[in-house]
């Protein structure tokens, strides 16, 4: 017996239609796909996750946020509850080549769009 | 090829500087993505540990063909109870630690989860060297 496993895979393009939102960072990389999203204000839990192609969805508007996600191999940050990054966060976002997009959605209506366009959870 | 770093307590916004030069010196090296994601979490979660507890830290990495050895020092309140720190949940982060996003008490258990040696030693009222390796 054969198994085929499709993965999902979502372009940035679409996170930032689904969510209404606004590109700070990394705007020449909307082709880049996720297959995976974690929502999470505590920064440890986001460094725990050891999952490819990932994107994080978060409250945390700071610049251990940005640090975490490029420790984590995380390539797109999404802030939400209208939170704004600092220029000193997008700065750093740039230099490390990350896509960062702010949300005025609530986490949980930023969670359900991306779910409801097929967006899976890591666990 | 060795690599000193100054770690500031109490600066969140420096945090996380020697792993991205890591990062960066690891990358440059070829080593495997998977392995660069395990030293540069665990570092930081040392580097996030100093800022949050200590008055002072150094970072060295030394990096040979087979391996990369990191130790933290600090100078700090150091650790009473080793084993229980290490209890992923227990901490003694202040207020403005957790409000960061940090200070869970998950930092010491991820590091030892992403590390393939480790050794953490303390004095209480000196401060804490925490020592890890990794293998390439």
């Amino acid at each position: 017996m054969v198994t085929v496993l499709y993965l999902f895979i979502m372009k940035l393009k679409k996170v930032v239609e689904l969510l209404n939102a606004k590109v700070i960072t990394g705007g020449n990389r909307l082709e880049d796909e996720v297959s995976f999203g974690f929502a999470s204000d505590l920064l440890s839990d986001v460094l725990t996750v050891d999952s490819e192609n990932l994107l994080l969805i978060t409250g945390m508007a700071n610049l251990q946020a940005i640090r975490t996600a490029d420790m984590a191999e995380i390539s797109c940050v999404v802030f939400v509850r209208d939170k704004k990054m600092t220029p000193e966060m997008a700065e750093l976002a740039s230099e490390n080549g990350l896509v960062t997009i702010e949300s005025a959605f609530s986490m949980f209506l930023a969670i359900a769009a991306l779910h409801d366009g097929g967006l899976k959870p890591v666990y | 090829m060795l690599f000193k770093y100054e770690v500031e307590g109490g600066n969140f916004s420096k945090a996380g500087f020697a792993s991205g030069e890591i990062k960066k010196i690891l990358k440059q090296i070829n080593i495997d993505a998977k392995i660069i994601r395990r030293v540069v979490v665990a570092l930081y979660e040392g580097e996030v540990n100093v800022v949050a507890h200590a008055v002072r830290g150094t970072v060295v990495a030394d990096i040979d063909d087979k391996q990369i050895y990191i130790r933290i020092e600090d100078e700090g309140p150091g650790i009473k109870d080793i084993a229980l720190a290490m209890k992923e949940g227990y901490s003694t982060a202040s207020e403005k630690v957790r409000e960061m996003g940090f200070g869970a008490g998950m930092g010491l258990a991820n590091i030892k989860k992403n590390a393939d040696w480790l050794n953490l030693s303390s004095k209480v009222g000196e401060g804490t060297v925490l020592e890890m390796k990794t293998f390439f």
